[in-house]
């Protein structure tokens, strides 16, 4: 979650004062007003809307909203042609290492902290959202005062690669960074494996930086004095770099900046960048008012598309869009006409209820278990809800199970020791039990849900009575079974669980097919739970008892 | 005016008549003050006598004092001492029968005592000065006579134990010297019970042993037969006092809220979903245009398991490549590889919008209109707190319908709020990855006066439905936060309590009103 943060004098006196219709406007932009005070104001931005991660990017986008300056519709940015040595040369050896960049050069600009801040702020959180944490996008800004144009990206032998990073004291090659830098440290996954590292250099070699790690300490670091600074976003998705570099170079215009193109010389091709040319979308009239519910004519639309930042040509049965070359999230018309909808105000829509019939139905199997649980509940039995994971230790070192005979599914790289999906309900009942030992007894609890046999899920129903005999267990089973109006049995058990005293376990069938075991715990598992308490139990599978009644 | 003993006297009656029969075995016995003897004297034990006490205290029949009190008793050593006699005293007999001066060592050796006990006796016996000592030898002081008395303290250790507050001043002084000694004594801090009939108490207790042979305890079915209660009376209760609290047998409440949800659904005219807690990627995430290298994908949120299932048939997986890669209904997809091997990876299900999938696929034209419901435990890889959870309950609806639009969308949402108690609703723009136009619903919490977060809503991208059901259809989606409503209703502030079955809370938490 994506949260900005500026000066509430600044947006007063810029956008409007903040009065409950401007909390309701702002909330109906689709930017959550997350916390204000006299002085800040925090808002939600959306992972759809990285162009509005900065101050200068909500209030462009903003202000289109609320219509102000009589001026709605695509925003124009006048951007200079490249002059002489703004050039990027980008070398072959970057295949497969980070093969793109994107560069720009921002001039007359009036640094001070706060505008600083703003673009370290909006940098990183690009950086987290849309850049995949640096994976797929990484930002350099360089104040070009100490830079010496042309640049070169390259490739190069990570022990080959020397200069100062950020925050060090000394010059470190490419290996060091990766291993003793912070950040290095940090970002150490995204070049670790790979032969050569990315660097940018100027003419007289000086390294700017090595993305997506770090910048150099001496050509890397904007402040108050930096009036002009170089731009770039290297990764593997030139489209989305380009789009983060306007994302940038708007809202360093927005400050007051003039906006240098450079000349990006990929072998023989070269691209100029930031283009920011709009691309063109259709949307048809109908489907729009139909995905609405509305029946908005063409001006009609046309007025709310320009309030969302768009230009708009009218083609007949369809509209014409032209997107802001920073907007991210258009793939599809509907996300246009989401537009549409949030201009017309969300609030404005009249909900309406479809007269269409359709008959509500449970599924069959939870009637089953309801009626189970109302049986077991009529006996005074309290139900449980636990985890669908559960410890290994009470799965099987608890029960006297040994692990390394069993087959369990365990969960890669899980923050808890809830680490594997539970077996059955049983050990789970005494896990209560031996965290309920000072509660009032007699303890009668049950519980119905999934377990796991490796990868096939089955629905269970234990049922433990403390302090309990086998015989109240069979009482309460034969209950049950009567209730349901099935025919369950005990039989002798070929072969006894661990867990239960031999002699006092039966094993239960329905209809000749074994479905489960009752029994009396035996005092060493109590003793491993520290229950002070007999124990009686049986689980059973419930599957053929659904069976039985979806036939 | 002789209407107002009369009345008195009905009074005395009807308490004594009230009297149960804890209270009535003791009442005859209170003149007695010690209470081990009135538990001899009524055959009860101490604990229903302290209850009968109690219950007197209440109807006013006696003045009944619960206090404290400190009671001295003899340590390990003091026990050993009341048999066998105070070490000194074995230093004053030998003494006594040699008769003469003996050096420290010869007593020593003599009375076989220890070092400890040596130097307390003779520290005792130099204070009480009954021996002399000089160049390291020991002398007698006194007569025979004086010998053969008992010194304060053995008088003391032979009447314990006894209540400090009871000592005489010299037996305060043995007391002190005592207790510097070690494992003599024992103070103990013990309940102190006193107890006197009020003025209707003795009244009352004249009365009781009279009336009490005439009441009708217990009804039996001897009774009821032999109609033994004719000319009798039935023993009054104390309809106030408490009594022992009992439980019953109730449902989980997790589960008392899913099925209100349940309810719900079912009276909108939805059909129950259900799926494996188990799924794959591919249902998981890439039919619902998750992008292979969203973050929500690493292990870092999301439980996988180390093994791989098969793909549905080709059609659907080809389709949902399609949509990935280059797009489909005119989108432009999110331009990547996709990967089968990554599609085919096995997690435990992050949403139950996977079973909106499945539905949706199984799906024909002539199904339409249908509506379905899911309600159920998803999972994130995460660590607990108060807020956070491994597990969590979620519910969500979806309706397919040709002619289905964002204000049938609002139509619905304001039904459900209304089904759950919320009277108001309003709309907000959000966003989720598969739905396009997205919202939230806030409703209004009239006992708070706030408005709260309760549903996520919005429409299926034509991304989702195109590969899913063949071709773009509308799908109006939402769930609301169920969990959290959850927690409000039980009005629970720690997650972690949904599974915690606290048998004591479970027992007392409140049964679901619907």
């Amino acid at each position: 979650m994506a949260i900005i943060k500026f000066s509430r004098k600044q947006f007063e006196k810029e956008i409007g004062k903040l009065d409950e219709s401007m909390q309701h406007k702002i909330a109906m932009f689709g930017t959550t007003l997350e916390s204000f005070d006299n002085k800040k104001i925090e808002i939600e931005i959306f992972p759809n809307r990285p162009d509005l991660l900065s101050y200068q990017g909500f209030k462009r986008s903003f202000l289109i909203f609320l219509g102000k300056k009589g001026k709605t519709g695509l925003k124009q940015y006048k951007i200079k042609k490249p002059g002489k040595n703004y050039t990027v040369t980008i070398a072959p050896s970057l295949k497969n290492i980070r093969p793109f960049t994107v560069c720009a050069i921002v001039k007359n600009l009036k640094f001070d902290d706060e505008k600083i801040k703003e673009i370290i702020d909006m940098q990183e959180k690009l950086h987290m959202t849309v850049g995949r944490n640096r994976k797929k996008v990484a930002i350099g800004i360089y104040p070009l005062e100490k830079i010496n144009l042309p640049i070169k990206f390259e490739a190069k032998e990570p022990n080959k690669i020397k200069f100062r990073p950020l925050e060090m004291n000394r010059e470190m090659n490419g290996f060091q960074i990766l291993q003793r830098h912070p950040t290095g440290k940090h970002y150490a996954h995204l070049l670790s494996g790979k032969p050569k590292f990315p660097i940018f250099s100027d003419s007289k070699g000086k390294v700017l930086s090595m993305p997506p790690i770090i910048n150099s300490d001496e050509t890397g670091k904007i402040n108050e004095k930096t009036t002009k600074v170089f731009i770039e976003c290297s990764g593997f998705d030139f489209e989305i770099q380009s789009k983060v570099l306007n994302m940038i170079i708007t809202t360093l215009a927005d400050m007051g900046g003039t906006v240098y193109a450079m000349r990006l010389k990929y072998g023989n091709k070269t691209i100029i960048t930031p283009n920011l040319k709009p691309e063109k979308m259709k949307i048809k009239k109908e489907n729009t008012n139909k995905l609405l519910g509305l029946k908005l004519n063409e001006k009609q639309m046309k007025n709310l598309i320009e309030k969302m930042g768009y230009d708009c040509n009218n083609k007949g049965k369809e509209l014409q869009i032209f997107i802001p070359a920073w907007r991210a999230d258009i793939m599809h018309e509907v996300d246009l006409i989401e537009d549409i909808a949030i201009a017309y105000g969300f609030d404005n829509f009249e909900p309406e209820i479809p007269n269409i019939s359709t008959i509500g139905e449970e599924d069959k199997k939870e009637i089953i278990k309801r009626k189970i649980a109302n049986i077991l509940i009529g006996l005074g039995f309290l139900e449980l809800s636990n985890y669908h994971l559960t410890k290994k230790d009470d799965q099987f070192k608890k029960m006297k199970t040994n692990e390394n005979k069993e087959k369990f599914i365990e969960l890669k790289e899980s923050k808890t020791e809830y680490t594997i999906l539970r077996k059955n309900l049983s050990h789970y009942l005494l896990k209560i039990f031996s965290e309920n030992v000072d509660i009032e007894y007699p303890q009668k609890i049950f519980e119905s849900g999934i377990v796991f046999d490796e990868l096939k899920e089955n629905q269970n129903l234990a049922v433990a009575v403390s302090p309990g005999n086998f015989t109240e267990s069979k009482q309460i089973l034969e209950y049950l079974s009567k209730m349901l109006d099935i025919k369950i049995n005990v039989r002798k058990p070929s072969q006894i669980p661990k867990h239960f005293i031999e002699g006092r376990t039966a094993e239960i069938i329905l209809e000749n097919k074994a479905i489960g075991y009752i029994g009396e715990i035996h005092p060493s598992i109590l003793k491993n739970w520290h229950i002070k308490m007999p124990v009686a139990i049986f689980e059973i599978s419930l599957q053929e008892i659904f069976e039985k009644f979806l036939d | 005016m002789p209407k107002e003993p009369k009345k008195e006297i009905d009074e005395i009656q009807k308490i004594a008549e009230s009297l149960s029969e804890i209270e009535r075995k003791i009442i005859p016995y209170l003149e007695e003050r010690d209470i081990k003897k009135l538990e001899k004297l009524s055959e009860l034990d101490r604990v229903s006598i302290v209850r009968a006490l109690n219950f007197l205290k209440n109807k006013g029949l006696i003045k009944l004092e619960i206090g404290r009190q400190k009671i001295i008793e003899l340590g390990v050593n003091g026990v050993l001492y009341k048999k066998k006699g105070l070490p000194e005293r074995k230093f004053l007999n030998i003494l006594e029968e040699i008769r003469k001066t003996l050096s420290i060592e010869e007593i020593k050796k003599q009375s076989k005592l220890s070092n400890n006990e040596f130097t307390a006796a003779l520290g005792a016996l130099k204070n009480k000065a009954l021996i002399e000592l000089k160049d390291k030898k020991i002398s007698l002081k006194t007569s025979k006579e004086e010998l053969m008395e008992k010194t304060f303290e053995e008088k003391l250790i032979e009447t314990l134990p006894r209540p400090l507050d009871k000592l005489a001043p010299e037996e305060l002084q043995a007391l002190e010297n005592l207790k510097k000694r070690k494992n003599i004594i024992e103070i103990k801090d013990q309940q102190k019970i006193s107890y006197s009939l009020t003025e209707l108490g003795i009244e009352v207790s004249k009365i009781s042993e009279k009336i009490s042979e005439k009441l009708i305890e217990q009804i039996t079915p001897n009774l009821i037969k032999n109609q033994e209660y004719k000319g009798k009376k039935f023993r009054r209760y104390d309809i106030i006092s408490p009594v022992s609290k009992i439980y019953g047998g109730k449902r989980h409440f997790t589960n008392q809220a899913i099925d209100h949800a349940r309810k719900i659904w079912t009276d909108m005219g939805f059909k129950e979903m259900t799926g494996s807690l188990i799924q794959s990627s591919f249902w998981n995430f890439d039919a619902l245009f998750t992008a292979q290298d969203h973050p929500v994908r690493e292990m870092q949120d999301t439980f996988f398991i180390d093994k791989q299932t098969e793909l549905p048939d080709k059609k659907i997986v080809t389709a949902i490549k399609k949509a990935h890669e280059n797009g489909v209904d005119g989108s432009k997809g999110w331009r990547y590889k996709w990967q089968e091997q990554e599609a085919k990876k096995l997690v435990l299900r992050t949403h139950t919008t996977c079973l909106s999938a499945q539905t949706i696929a199984k799906l024909n034209q002539k199904d339409l209109p249908a509506k379905f419901f899911a309600i159920g435990t998803n999972f994130r890889n995460e660590t607990v707190d108060w807020n956070h959870g491994f597990e969590l309950l979620q519910s969500e609806g979806i309706v397919i319908d040709e002619n289905a639009n964002f204000r049938h969308l609002l139509g619905y949402l304001k039904q459900f709020a209304k089904k759950m108690g919320f009277e108001k609703i309003r709309f907000r723009p959000a966003y989720f990855p598969y739905t396009e136009p997205s919202l939230e619903g806030d409703v209004w919490d009239e006992e708070k006066k706030q408005w709260i977060e309760l549903i996520a809503a919005g429409i299926f991208r034509p991304e989702v439905t195109e590969p899913l059901f063949g071709k773009p259809i509308p799908v109006l989606a939402w769930g609301p936060g169920f969990g959290r409503m959850l927690m409000a209703v039980f009005n629970i502030k720690d997650i972690r309590e949904l599974n915690k079955n606290d048998i004591e809370q479970l027992r007392k938490i409140k049964f679901l009103v619907e």
